[in-house]
């Protein structure tokens, strides 16, 4: 059951969006949410579907996937749209007690749905389209300016990719202490929530005495490897500005300003 | 012996709250170029011996040198690194990345090591131990005996003098052992590299130039692993068992067959015996 987690789920592809520069990806998205709000009529959320409709299609990337990833927010969703429904002023088309819809309510409570949903899949078409190394690696460079701060960007780096190589290790380790739990008469799934709370604890304790056993030895090999830190490190794999990262940066500038320009019809 | 790789001068080191040293007056010379296996039960010292030999441990008295540099001079602590690499048991806890070549990559991508030249360090290191086809793999995915390898390989894009295996196999099955070992044994033949193997598994030892028992922090036995073996009952005193080829040639002799007890591997054991059954 634990082998079906994946952080961050990533689609493996070969398409012009899993080719672009993780830096690239990074700064799309910024620019994508920027203009996302700045959209505040039709013609602005039309014109964020659309670049969102297109970018999906370029990374090969199917609707049901994508709209998969909102049920977990479907609550959210609503909730935030049915608040909004009642906040309008102006001329109510339906009211009891205190409650009140208007046009503009209605207006707004789509809008806002809108505005998440939309959010919340360009998020995923980045992680769809970016794997978990790519994305570090891309955030390393992007963050870079900020070692002038002495903000550790490289070793914040290396903690997130070594986190990363762990995950699956620390999965099976988890599957395996399960099992002998399980052997031994423990059970994971029956019982009050407090019940399995408690059952959780003889799983953890292992689990955490393994991980800092793991991180002292993982820590002496790569001394033994000559880590000292990010300070001098160079890196085997340069991440490359390409012409596709250049047409991607106008585009998104094109989306900016047709976002702004959209305001004020 | 001149120019040795590595020097112990009467090496003690006991851990804290230990009651018995983990070593005491450890003398020890290594040749350039020499497989040097350590055998020893648990709790005889080898491990730390081998955390000695690039500076992870640094002895209380006594001191170690490489390549004629003191271990305990913190600023020679990469130089010392790079030239003694060191292959761990558990090959999960030494592996660092999620891609095989990014490991490999590791080492050199921490000495500052040009981009282009990684590239051919990695890729020539994958290929010595016969992983280059699984460079683009996750480690997870691959079997203990494949890990391990990545793990040598790892060790080697950082071009060290010598490489120390800390007990690799332990953690194996009988094919990765196989695997392993035969990847350790091709170092030593394709690239003349100091190989130091820390083993509690005798038959590991066979191909050795020389061999060192280790017994309570102390060298218990030093020489030529023809010279060793043959003192059965020394080993078992020690607590250790022969390889399975010299315990039958020990038995035959004590049956009354005149046998030599040096023929350590399989091969030449057989043919001594049908020597013998020929005459």
């Amino acid at each position: 059951m634990l082998k079906d987690i994946t952080l961050g789920q990533y689609f493996p592809g070969n398409t012009v969006v899993h080719r672009l520069d993780p830096r690239t990806k990074l700064l799309w998205l910024l620019g994508y949410i920027v203009a996302l709000f700045l959209a505040k009529n039709i013609w602005g959320y039309a014109l964020m579907l659309g670049v969102l409709i297109t970018e999906s299609a370029l990374a090969k990337i199917k609707p049901k996937t994508l709209l998969s990833g909102l049920k977990p927010l479907i609550f959210i969703v609503i909730f935030t749209a049915v608040v909004n429904l009642f906040y309008g002023t102006g001329e109510p088309l339906w009211q009891w007690w205190i409650l009140k819809i208007t046009a503009e309510g209605i207006r707004k409570a789509v809008f806002m749905a809108l505005r998440i949903m939309l959010l919340v899949c360009g998020t995923f078409l980045l992680t769809y389209t970016t794997s978990p190394l790519q994305l570090t690696d891309g955030l390393e460079r992007l963050l870079g300016p900020l070692k002038k701060l002495r903000v550790p960007v490289q070793e914040l780096a290396m903690m997130m990719s070594i986190a990363l190589r762990f995950i699956p290790t620390l999965i099976e380790e988890t599957d395996k202490i399960m099992s002998a739990q399980k052997a031994r008469g423990a059970s994971f799934d029956t019982g009050k929530l407090s019940e399995r709370a408690k059952a959780l604890l003889p799983l953890l304790v292992p689990l955490f005495v393994s991980a800092f056993r793991r991180a002292d030895e993982l820590a002496t090999a790569m001394e033994c490897r000559c880590y000292s830190g990010g300070e001098g490190r160079t890196r085997m794999k340069q991440l490359v500005y390409r012409r596709r990262d250049l047409v991607t940066g106008i585009v998104m500038v094109l989306i900016l300003a047709s976002a702004i320009v959209l305001r004020t019809v | 012996m001149d120019n040795p790789i590595i020097q112990l001068e009467n090496v003690s080191y006991a851990y804290p709250d230990a009651e018995a040293p983990a070593l005491s007056g450890v003398s020890l010379e290594i040749a350039r170029r020499s497989f040097v296996a350590v055998l020893g039960h648990n709790g005889s010292g080898k491990s730390t011996l081998a955390k000695c030999l690039n500076a992870i441990v640094v002895p209380q008295s006594g001191r170690v040198l490489v390549n004629g540099l003191d271990t305990a001079d913190e600023d020679k602590l990469l130089d010392v690194r790079r030239t003694v690499g060191m292959v761990f048991q558990n090959p999960d806890n030494q592996i660092v990345a999620s891609v095989v070549e990014d490991d490999v990559a590791f080492a050199p991508e921490n000495l500052g090591v040009p981009p282009t030249e990684i590239r051919a360090r990695v890729d020539e290191a994958l290929r010595r131990v016969g992983m280059y086809g699984y460079r683009l793999h996750a480690p997870h995915l691959l079997s203990g005996g494949q890990k391990q390898r990545v793990a040598i390989a790892g060790v080697l894009a950082m071009q060290p003098q010598c490489i120390v295996l800390d007990e690799p196999t332990a953690m194996l099955d009988p094919v990765g052992r196989r695997e392993v070992l035969s990847a350790v044994r091709d170092l030593r033949r394709h690239s003349g590299m100091t190989v130091v193997l820390i083993t509690h598994h005798m038959e590991e030892c066979v191909y050795a130039d020389r061999l060192i028992v280790m017994e309570k922090g102390r060298v218990a036995m030093d020489g030529a692993p023809r010279e060793v073996f043959p003192r059965v009952e020394e080993l078992r005193a020690l607590g250790l068992t022969v390889p399975e080829t010299v315990n039958l040639l020990h038995q035959l002799r004590e049956a009354g067959w005149d046998l030599p007890l040096d023929a350590l591997t399989v091969e030449d054991c057989a043919s001594k015996i049908a020597e013998l059954i020929v005459s």
